[in-house]
């Protein structure tokens, strides 16, 4: 569905992301972590399209979108959310999310309908009518999701939704994921804790000083000690074994 | 029956505030109400964009000076009825608006750059007003008086003010419209911020440019009336910075991105303002308390004198 191939962009002398490549296959949920400063963002403003890669190309259902605007990337179907949420803070829940509605839906009644019915799937129900400026950060992140998901994308990026939510707050958005994708929608999502990627994704690519270092299942990648490495430090799968 | 009555007295109270002017005698409290009618009319133009949008011009008086100039070159130079001027005035001032935004916006500026450019326009307009011969330079131009309806001139100002009260009705109607449309969510979408809004699939420029278009071919009509009215437009009345400025003083002191604030910021501007100077005659005295009522609407309801409505409602 998404082929990302040799993706490079360069911020004065920081080489922010180096020839990264990843493909996210249609029904998946793929994940893309790494350290804090690794390129993950950067990545995902480049395949939505907010970002020029100095380098690369992105190809979305067959076609290329490399450097493409990022509504005309939206209006093919591949729709981001923020990592810094980013609601309209003078609109109420209902508002914001019947702006993603208004994608595919033009008639006011019928966008707000779609919204309602977004918004109560995604635990919004009770929120729909308050000022979005209000909203609580897990609330903030689940607005994200279902303005992103009212304009019904084939494949959602989802950045770092899963950050700065306690416990239970996780649970609940790891399940609210699943039912997305258990919906008919493809997931890219980036995450910067393993713990919550291990429940989700079935494929892990990591993301480390702008290269990618590691792919594979859950289980595999939290085994690598390269990943180990660029989470911890350097010799730290090392001093991990000697104290095992 | 609480919730009828707040519903429905500003429209009624509105209603009678409009149609109260036809009763007077006096031609100066016609003319007071004419002017108020013209800066909330003019106000809600700018407020299209600057309210709605969030594109805040500093230089609206270039749509109001296109509109005026029409309306005198046409009368003068090709001795067509102003009837014609409102169309033709309405193209060109969505012409200028739609060229000034997309240049702009595609140029990625907002906020005081925006408003700078704006005001440079404003400018540029007015000297080049001031040096072309086509628009009779600093002289100005003097519309020939031709009273009577086919020559869009009326004796009685009442008439003049139904005209410019009509227009504020459309005005108000376009911004009933953007409060209920895609169009009109999308663009204060795009205010409140623009990435999220791109994100969910909406063309940033493309909104913002035909929301500065729309509100030039609506100020440009003002003009139209404003040179019908007193028959004579020079560079300074059509582009100076003084009628920019109190475009964007109405909306804000109301309530800008309202449908009431403009109506509400003429109000306060006209009666409050224009009644201090009639006792304090001290010149530079007006564009003080103009100033003075921004300073305490900024400072103390952002959200301008429409905002109290909510908040009464709430208490």
């Amino acid at each position: 569905m998404l082929e990302v191939t040799a993706l490079s962009k360069r911020f004065g002398g920081l080489q922010a992301v180096r020839d990264v490549s990843l493909a996210v296959p249609e029904g998946s949920i793929t994940a893309l972590i790494g350290p804090n400063g690794a390129g993950k963002t950067t990545t995902f403003a480049m395949i939505a399209g907010f970002i020029r890669p100095d380098a690369g190309s992105v190809r979305f259902l067959g076609h290329d979108v490399t450097a493409m605007r990022p509504d005309r990337i939206a209006a093919r179907g591949m729709v981001r959310t923020f990592q810094i949420t980013q609601p309209f803070a003078g609109l109420s829940v209902m508002e914001n999310i019947r702006i993603g509605a208004f994608l595919r839906d033009a008639s006011p009644a019928a966008a707000e309908a779609q919204a309602r019915e977004v918004g109560t799937r995604l635990g919004l129900g009770p929120m729909l009518d308050r000022p979005a400026a209000g909203l609580t950060v897990a609330a903030r992140k689940r607005l994200e999701v279902a303005r992103a998901l009212a304009t019904q994308p084939k494949l959602l990026l989802l950045d770092e939704v899963m950050a700065g939510l306690n416990p239970s707050e996780l649970g609940e958005i790891v399940a609210m994921i699943r039912a997305v994708r258990d919906g008919g929608v493809t997931i890219l999502l980036i995450e910067h804790i393993m713990a919550a990627v291990a429940a989700l994704a079935e494929d892990v690519h990591v993301l480390a000083e702008g290269a990618l270092i590691a792919r594979g299942t859950p289980r595999q990648i939290a085994e690598d000690p390269r990943v180990v490495e660029a989470y911890l430090g350097r010799g730290a799968a090392e001093r991990m074994a000697r104290h095992a | 029956m609480n919730g009828t009555i707040t519903r429905l007295a500003p429209p009624i109270a509105f209603a009678v505030l409009i149609l109260l002017p036809f009763t007077f005698g006096s031609q100066f409290l016609v003319n007071l109400a004419m002017l108020t009618a013209m800066s909330a009319f003019i106000g809600q133009a700018w407020n299209i964009a600057g309210g709605f949008g969030g594109l805040t011009s500093f230089g609206h008086t270039v749509f109001f000076g296109i509109g005026a100039y029409t309306a005198a070159i046409l009368a003068t130079r090709y001795g067509i009825s102003a009837w014609f001027a409102l169309p033709l005035a309405a193209l060109l001032g969505a012409a200028t608006g739609a060229v000034i935004g997309f240049a702009s916006f595609r140029a990625g500026l907002r906020g005081s750059y925006f408003a700078l450019v704006t005001l440079a326009f404003a400018e540029a307009f007015r000297v080049l007003a001031t040096a072309s011969e086509f628009t009779r330079g600093g002289q100005g131009i003097n519309v020939p008086l031709a009273l009577g309806f086919a020559h869009f001139q009326f004796a009685d100002r009442r008439a003049t003010y139904a005209v410019i009260v009509t227009l504020l009705l459309l005005a108000m109607a376009v911004a009933v419209w953007l409060r209920r449309s895609r169009f009109g969510a999308r663009l204060m979408a795009v205010r409140e911020n623009e990435d999220a809004a791109a994100a969910l699939g909406i063309d940033i420029v493309r909104t913002k440019t035909a929301a500065f278009a729309l509100s030039g071919g609506l100020a440009s009509l003002g003009g139209v009336v404003y040179c019908q009215t007193y028959l004579f437009v020079d560079p300074l009345i059509a582009f100076g910075v003084e009628r920019s400025v109190e475009m964007l003083l109405v909306a804000m002191i109301g309530g800008a991105g309202t449908i009431w604030g403009p109506v509400l910021g003429a109000l306060a501007l006209h009666l409050v303002a224009d009644t201090a100077r009639s006792f304090i005659s001290t010149p530079g005295f007006a564009p003080m308390l103009y100033g003075v009522m921004l300073l305490v609407i900024v400072g103390l309801l952002p959200g301008g004198i429409a905002s109290l409505a909510g908040r009464f409602r709430r208490a």
